[in-house]
Parts: structure tokens; sequence; C-alpha cells
């Protein structure tokens, strides 16, 4: 329609994806941490599906398709982990596992 | 449509915003939910009908409801007693129940048919089933690949430890 333009889409996958980045950064909360992945994984998504809709071609929410898949793999294999992480260590502080020292 | 753009990104950045400063987890989740939701919005918004579809179903639901079951597997709340007072006392739920009605404010806009409002050089269904099953029918078989390593090890990594003895 380009009622929208396209700058505007992407710079609010660009503000989506730098809280995201904010939030694996700051959160020391593993389960934060990997909430903050998704929002930048969406973020993401956004900017494949703003691109598609300027030139108005399907591939971009075939990428956006992709993420989704992507995400949902990186979530359970992620979840997975943060169980095993709390049986080993009893909490979900990512400041305790830094047990590899250089 | 601009209009109905700049709502669902108004609240999609403040939904985001409070998912990084909250404390409480299933509160961060809900605000996550409603990021989510927003984003799907703006998807409907850009002409992308299948992926604001999947973005709904698959990520804010599916996705966020594996979340929830490993906050209960965790049962982070020691004091889960008083959270839930709480929660049921305090202001907890106000900024949330507001950005969700303004998501369904939009939607029963789109659905009362306004003139103009049916998102027009939409890239439809059809278009994307096409290409999906066209040119990039490798990608899919390689996102089943990874969706099977992502189950198999899933299973493997959240296994009790010893329980392969029994």
């Amino acid at each position: 329609m380009g009622a929208i333009p396209v700058e505007h889409g992407l710079i609010l996958a660009g503000i989506l994806f730098s809280l995201g980045l904010i939030g694996v950064l700051t959160r020391r909360n593993i389960v934060f941490v990997l909430m903050s992945l998704e929002v930048m994984l969406n973020a993401c998504g956004l900017a494949f599906i703003v691109a598609g809709s300027r030139w108005e071609q399907a591939d971009g929410q075939i990428m956006f398709v992709l993420i989704l898949t992507l995400a949902a793999a990186e979530v359970a294999v992620g979840l997975g982990l943060i169980i095993q992480m709390y049986r080993r260590f009893q909490t979900v502080d990512i400041n305790v596992l830094s047990e590899l020292k250089g | 449509m601009m209009l109905l753009f700049y709502l669902a990104a108004f609240v999609a950045v403040i939904a985001t915003v409070c998912v990084i400063v909250q404390t409480n987890i299933v509160h961060a989740l809900i605000y996550l939910i409603l990021s989510l939701l927003a984003v799907a919005v703006i998807f409907y918004t850009l002409g992308a009908p299948l992926a604001a579809m999947l973005e709904a179903i698959v990520y804010a639901g599916a996705i966020m409801v594996l979340f929830l079951f490993v906050i209960m597997m965790l049962n982070l709340g020691q004091n889960t007693r008083e959270q839930e007072r709480a929660w049921l006392a305090g202001r907890g739920w106000i900024l949330p129940a507001l950005l969700a009605a303004v998501l369904l404010a939009q939607l029963l806009y789109v659905l009362s048919g306004v003139e103009g409002m049916s998102a027009p050089e939409q890239v439809g269904v059809m278009a994307v089933g096409a290409r999906l099953f066209g040119p990039y029918v490798l990608a899919v078989e390689l996102a089943s690949i990874l969706l099977l390593a992502g189950l198999i090890s899933a299973y493997h990594l959240a296994r009790k430890p010893g329980a392969e003895d029994e």
C-alpha cells in the first residue's frame, strides 16, 4: 500500500532488537535471557516482513516462517538446558556458571 | 492502517520495555505475549496475514506455553503464596490489561470492515505457500531436520539423570 514508510518499520525492528540485546546483556536470570533472545529473533522476523511488504514479495514471509522454526527449536533446547542447570546448581543465576577459569 | 501500525508499534515497544525491567517472571511473560501480539497486528498492517496468524498461534501460543511449563517445573517462586496475594491485590495486571485493550480495539476496528481497511496489496497465503513448496522446498526440508534435532536434544537434556537405568 505504500502508506507505511519502510524506514519506520525498520526503525521499530531496530528498537525491539536493541531492547532484546539490552535484556540479554543486563539480566542475570537465565529465563529472562531466553525471553530477550526471543524478542531479538522476533525483531529479525519483523525486519524481514517489512522488507517483504515493501517489495510485495512472498520471500519475506518465508524467511519469517524459517525464523519461527529456528525460534521453536532454540527455545526447546534452551529450556531443556535451563532445567538441567536448575537440577545441577539449584539456581537460574548465570553468574554461578563461572567455573571455567581462563 | 497508518494509525493501526503506530498504535501497535507503541504497544510493542512499551510491552518489550516492561519485559526487560520486570522482576516477576510471570508478569514478564504476560508482557512478552502482549509484545508478540502487537507485532502480529503490525504484520497484518504490513499486508502479511499468514505471518500474523503464525505469530499469534506459534509464538504467542505454543512457545509461550513452553515457557510457562518450564516456569512451573522450576517453581521459582519460593514465596509463592505472597506472590499470589500480591498478584490478586496489586496493580500488576492494569497495564497489561490496558495494552491488551488497545490491541482488542484495533482488532474490532479491523473486523468492523471500515472502507479501505482491507489492506490492499496483501501477500496472501497462496503466494507464500506456492513459493514455500516451489523454490524453497529444500529450506523446508532443512527446517524439518532442525526441528527433529531440537526435539531429540530437548528430550535428552530435560531427562532426569539416571533415568536410562530403569
